[in-house]
């Protein structure tokens, strides 16, 4: 159950867009989702598409890799779909039973707005499942530096998140083993009400949090002792350096987003 | 030799305990030589780890002081040149790694130091070289096995370029493979590359090649001196909830037995040496 979160994996490769600036991948993924949130009709939707799937053929990686991915956030899509489908009002009556209708416009509406959680939600896959956490991290904190001057706390932010990343895997790992030894107890989480399951998760989710709690104290004191002491003359090891590919899809990414303004003046 | 650290009567009460109760570190002294491989045994809750840190500053004593390379612990502004010359190594492997790619965690440190990026690739490299974790360099720290993370974390230690390497209890969550590699790897570090070793532990084996052994009980320093003096002290050690290595231990029932062979045995091939000589007698 717990092995399908795919969130912050990153798959090793030497792929165009894997040896992208992480600052540029950044940026396109923003422009991206921009597009999308601009994109009107189907003939957007189309090149949005087409893009994501030239970028994910591109980088290499598997597309059941994707699919996996959008298992978690199933019923968030369905959720939209349902909504979306008997709250819309207008065109054609398709289907009407009860108090239930489902209309042309409605049937339209819930389609796009699926094909818009996907495209926003597999986009961004692209992007941590090309990029090192610690380079995803390392490009936000540069990319940030401007409000670093103002005096938010970038660094600590972008330690954080890093650190967040580096866990996740230990922290799903050690779930797992929890959840194993509560079933051996005859634990029960897959069956029962919604409320049942959750309370079934409480005892897995209590261990959990104190070992995190315990976890993230030892760290502390094993990052003083490696010399951390704030981001204050810290130097990297990898130096972020943004090359003519960067600059030529950063371009690339300013005129998709254009086109896609035009498309939607024209409400395609 | 010239001593690298230096604990002069240090005693330690960690904040909110009993102000009655013994202190957890009571008036404790020793000296670590540079270079040297010292152990220091102890049961569980003796105050190794309290100890320990108190060897680079993590914790600083409530009386007394500790002295690295000259420095006082208690001096901040020496904090970090002290924390450079001691490097230190946890019992959890997985809690002391910041970075999801090995190579990047050992970067850590060097980088937290400010040094220009092509000399931390280099020292990263050969960090990992000498812990022979080098062809893992891409890898992710959560996929390697117990022992392969604590040489990482070790790797990571050395990418400061410590004079001296503190390691709390390193071999305790690995298994007899694991606990071998990471001893070996130390044990070379120290002979080869003149490293201090400073080693916690439980297993009396781990503390058979040392120069030095410490045992701790209750806050004291009870006994010092080389493995063979230390563990001749069998009663004593027994008394302290200590086990001594299975080579002493057997030639101390054979003595009590009647046969005269020699306590300080600490390898197998010296204890079947020792016996075969008493037998021929
Ligand atoms: N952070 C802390 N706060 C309060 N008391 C502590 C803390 N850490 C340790 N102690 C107490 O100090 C004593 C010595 O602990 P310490 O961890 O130094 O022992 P140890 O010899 O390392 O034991 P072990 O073999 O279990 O690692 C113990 O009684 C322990 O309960
Ligand atoms: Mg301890």
């Amino acid at each position: 159950m717990l092995k399908d979160v795919t969130l912050g994996q990153y798959f090793p490769g030497t792929s165009f867009i894997h040896r992208l600036d992480p600052r540029t991948k950044l940026i396109a993924t923003f422009v991206y989702i921009a597009a999308l949130f601009v994109a009107k009709w189907y003939v957007s939707y189309a090149v949005v598409l087409a893009l994501l799937i030239v970028c994910i053929t591109v980088s290499g990686i598997k597309p059941s890799a994707f699919f996996r991915g959008l298992k978690p956030i199933l019923f968030i899509i369905i959720f939209t779909a349902v909504i979306n489908l008997f709250a819309t009002k207008g065109g054609t009556v398709l289907w009407n039973w009860w108090k239930l209708t489902i209309t042309s416009a409605g049937a339209q509406l819930a389609f796009l707005m699926v094909a818009r959680i996907m495209l926003l939600i597999t986009g961004t896959f692209l992007l941590t499942y090309t990029t090192t956490p610690m380079a995803l991290t390392d490009g936000l904190e540069l990319l940030l530096e401007p409000i670093k001057k103002l005096g938010a706390p970038v660094h600590e932010f972008s330690m954080m998140m890093s650190i967040a990343l580096r866990f996740i895997p230990t922290l799903i790992e050690e779930a797992d083993k929890i959840a194993s030894a509560q079933k051996a107890r005859g634990a029960d989480f897959e069956t029962g009400s919604l409320t049942e399951r959750a309370k079934a998760l409480l005892p897995l989710l209590v261990p959990l949090f104190v070992s995190a709690f315990r976890r993230a104290d030892e760290l502390a004191v094993a990052m003083e002792a490696r010399c951390y002491h704030g981001g204050e003359g810290r130097t990297r090891m990898k130096k972020l350096t943004m090359c003519p590919a960067d600059w030529a899809t950063l371009i690339g990414s300013g005129v998709f987003l254009a086109g896609i303004i035009v498309l939607a003046r024209y409400g395609l | 030799m010239e001593p690298i650290i230096q604990v002069k009567d240090v005693s330690f009460r960690y904040e909110g305990e009993d102000e009655s109760a013994a202190p957890v570190l009571d008036h404790v002294s020793l000296e670590i030589e540079a270079g040297s491989f010292v152990v220091i045994l102890g049961h569980n809750g003796s105050g190794k780890s309290t100890l320990a840190k108190h060897l680079n500053g993590i914790l600083v004593p409530d009386e007394g002081e500790v002295l690295v390379d000259g420095m006082d612990t208690k001096d901040d502004d020496k904090l970090l040149d002290i924390r450079r010359t001691v490097g230190m190594v946890f019992q959890n492997p997985d809690n002391q790694m910041v970075a999801s790619v090995v190579e990047d965690d050992v970067a850590f440190a060097p980088e937290n130091l400010g040094v220009p990026p092509d000399e931390i690739r280099a020292r990263v490299d050969e960090a990992l070289k000498l812990v022979g974790m080098y062809e893992f360099r891409d890898r992710a720290p959560h996929l390697l096995s117990g022992g392969q993370k604590q040489r990482v974390a070790i790797a990571g230690v050395i990418a400061m370029q410590p004079r001296c390497i503190v390691l709390d209890e390193p071999t305790a969550m690995l298994d007899p493979g694991g606990r071998r590699e990471v001893i070996e790897t130390v044990t070379r570090l120290c002979r080869e590359n003149g490293i201090t070793v400073v080693l916690i532990t439980h297993h009396m084996s781990e503390a058979v090649g040392a120069d030095k052994v410490f045992v701790m009980s209750a806050g004291h320093v009870i006994s010092e001196g080389t493995p063979e003096a230390v563990f001749s002290k069998v009663e004593a050690l027994r008394k302290e909830g200590l086990t001594v290595p299975d080579t002493v231990a057997l030639s101390w029932e054979l003595r009590g037995a009647g046969l005269d062979v020699p306590l300080a045995a600490l390898t197998p091939a010296d204890c079947a040496a020792g016996i075969a000589k008493a037998l021929q007698k």
